[in-house]
């Protein structure tokens, strides 16, 4: 009774037989670049010192190449390498299905910007030499830079100190084809403020995003990006913040649609006394690639983090990513962190990667934790729940939607949690066939 | 009136040596009000024939029928049987991620009456059970068997089959790996969904100690996939005392442990 009867998609068991192709459990060989026998296999593993040697250029003396704090940061392309796929912050991404934005000069056009915003929010589109460029983000990666170097022009948005918006500032990113493109957003919430911003994006683009989130002294802010593409999809999008004194931040990820979403918050405590929470919810099918890498900087004391992100898997070949890193530096005494991962696998054929990793530089701080889980909806939960009467759909729906919902009723917006319910529903519904 | 009939039932499973006969021809006739014990060795097949009932995928029937008031119940859907009427608490309940107590129950009750039940009178039907069989109140919030200890599951499986009041009660060694007072706490569900009079009762047992708490109608003996042996409560009172050896004995001993399942 208890035995599983199929033990073919266990995460975590060595398989011999990975069940996508080019897959091995350490990811290493992931990329499709090194199936062409362009590049050699490294002779040790991604983790190992000498291999991230070669890429990375930003650490500094002292600082250990394997750290975060040791990534490159530059706003010029031309500091970044081309990709091979065996970069650490790359070694998940099926770098062929990119289209090019990691190679061509992004000049598609990018998404259309349409910002519904309550009064008192000041929205504009400026040009590339705006002071305000600049100010919460730096490129981490060379997709990223690839962005900054080609944006045409720059939607900022602008809540005013001691504001309290009445209502929900909604920015839609409109997919404007399938040529490379590149797009930047700047939100901006001034001293004392509260707002929220929802970033809509849908329709069909291949697009590098830059979004940018500036949080002065004491602003209460939440920043919600649905990723709600058609299926032909690829979007990268770095959403950097910056966060100021006493300001509370709350991230929220709803990945859902696209081919491929790659989707790095970093949070950067400025001041001492900041909050962030990142909370990220995605939903894989078939052929789906969904990574989330998260990033807290706590290079001040006396602030606190959560980082919860959820994920559910279905079909063939879906594929889910989250590394979570939060750096705790020397200065950042008092600090309170948590990141945790929590996958459920609901079909063979799926994969979950998810890399929890925590560096801590000074023992003098409240706490730190990271958990990372991926469990797997199986025959035999199925089998229980319709042993009590509930039909398969029902079941699996039930087990779905309890697990994602902790993250939806996160947003507090009630009419975009009830449309995320309604699009797990899809998905769930989809996945039926 | 309800009669759950099981004739001349056979049944195999797949296993890496090839397939394997675990019941090789169990009839049985369960009605409502009566109580039947199943008692045997372990690999008898006493869990199998639980399992089968249930729907199982992975069991396979090869030959013979099991009818509930005449409807083939070999011929329904896992979830079909349990709105049809049976339940089964089972052995070793699983862990479902994601899914409060709460949640769960409402929504198996929805499906099993084919209607939402009426909030006031339910959730305080809830607290009742829950009290009754000594489940604390914060297991309502907690995810369906989540942490639970074994003695807890098993409660959770009784307090499940008095709220979904199912025609016929399949108990698949309900009694293992209970302490005495969890053992008369569990018993106690049992015999108060019993004596609704509406329920008929299968009760699978390798240890007659439940059977001092439930008292049995009928005993059947299970070895090596067959019953060898029927009668009253009597029968139990003298495996207490010898034990299956006499059944083991024989032609039939080679039994192995691995058809347990």
């Amino acid at each position: 009774m208890t035995e599983t009867t199929t033990e073919k998609a266990r995460i975590g068991a060595p398989s011999a037989q990975p069940y996508i192709n080019g897959f091995t459990e350490e990811g290493e060989n992931l990329s499709p670049i090194n199936a062409d026998g362009t590049v050699a296999a490294p002779s040790s593993g991604p983790l190992a010192g000498d291999s991230a040697k070669g890429h990375s250029h930003g650490g500094g003396i002292g600082v250990p190449d394997s750290s975060r704090a040791g990534r490159l940061t530059s706003y010029k392309l031309e500091d970044f390498k081309a990709l091979t796929g065996l970069e650490e912050d790359w070694r998940f991404t099926p770098l062929r299905r990119l289209r090019g934005l990691h190679t061509e000069a992004l000049s598609g056009a990018a998404p259309s910007v349409s910002v519904t915003a309550p009064e008192g929010v000041t929205v504009e589109t400026v040009g590339r030499d705006d002071k305000r460029i600049g100010s919460a983000g730096i490129p981490e990666d060379r997709v990223s830079a690839n962005a900054w170097a080609n944006f045409d022009k720059a939607t900022v948005i602008t809540v005013p100190a001691e504001t309290s918006l009445d209502g929900e500032v909604s920015v839609v990113l409109a997919g404007a084809g399938s040529e490379a493109s590149a797009q930047h957003v700047v939100i901006v919430a001034e001293k004392f403020s509260k707002a929220l911003v929802v970033l809509g994006h849908e329709g069909s683009a291949v697009v590098s995003e830059n979004v940018e989130i500036v949080l002065e002294d004491g602003a209460e802010l939440t920043v919600v990006s649905l990723q709600e593409w058609n299926d032909d999809s690829v979007h990268a999008s770095s959403q950097q913040a910056k966060i100021g004194r006493d300001a509370k931040f709350k991230h929220i990820v709803v990945s859902l649609g696209g081919n491929l979403v790659r989707v790095t918050p970093t949070a950067r405590f400025a001041a001492p006394g900041g909050e962030v929470e990142l909370f990220g919810l995605y939903f894989a099918d078939a052929g789906q690639h969904l990574e989330h890498r998260t990033y807290v900087d706590h290079a001040q004391p006396n602030c606190v983090s959560n980082v919860l992100y959820k994920g559910a898997l279905q079909g063939k070949d879906a594929h889910t990513v989250w590394v979570g890193d939060v750096l705790i530096q020397k200065q950042a005494e008092g600090t309170d962190s948590y990141e945790k991962n929590q996958n459920l696998v609901l079909t063979d054929g799926c994969r979950a990667d998810s890399v929890p990793n925590l560096e801590i530089e000074t023992g003098l701080i409240e706490g730190a934790g990271h958990a990372s889980a991926t469990g797997r909806f199986d025959d035999e939960h199925l089998f229980y729940l319709m042993a009590r009467g509930i039909p398969e759909d029902v079941a699996r729906r039930l087990v779905v939607r309890g697990f994602l919902n902790e993250i939806i009723q996160k947003i507090k917006v009630p009419a975009i949690e009830e449309r995320l319910t309604d699009a797990v529903e899809r998905e769930l519904a989809a996945g039926d066939n | 009136m309800s009669t759950l009939e099981i004739k001349d039932l056979h049944v195999s499973i797949e296993t890496e040596q090839g397939t394997k006969e675990i019941l090789k021809g169990v009839s049985l006739t369960i009605k409502t009000g009566e109580t039947h014990a199943i008692m045997g060795p372990n690999g008898s097949g006493k869990s199998t024939l639980a399992s089968t009932i249930a729907g199982h995928p992975r069991y396979t029937v090869t030959s013979g029928s099991i009818t509930l008031d005449g409807e083939d119940v070999l011929e329904m859907s896992v979830d079909e049987r349990a709105r049809a009427g049976v339940f089964l608490a089972m052995q070793y309940p699983v862990e479902v991620p994601g899914v409060t107590m709460t949640n769960f129950l409402r929504t198996a009750k929805t499906a099993i009456d084919g209607e939402a039940p009426a909030l006031r009178t339910w959730t305080k039907d809830v607290k009742a059970a829950m009290q009754e069989l000594r489940i604390d109140a914060d297991f309502a919030q907690r995810n369906v068997n989540e942490g639970f200890s074994g003695g807890e599951k098993k409660r959770v499986e009784i307090l499940q089959l008095e709220l979904f009041k199912p025609k016929f009660a399949v108990l698949d060694e309900t009694d293992s790996g209970l302490d005495v007072d969890a053992l008369k706490v569990v018993s106690e569900g049992v015999n108060r969904a019993h004596s609704t009079g509406n329920m008929g009762t299968l009760l699978i047992t390798h240890y007659t100690r439940i059977l001092r708490y439930i008292k049995p109608d009928f005993v059947h003996v299970f070895v090596d996939g067959k019953v060898v042996e029927e009668g009253g409560p009597e029968l139990a009172d003298r495996l207490e005392e010898e034990g299956y050896d006499r059944y083991l004995s024989g032609a039939g001993a080679a039994v192995a442990p691995a058809a347990q399942a």
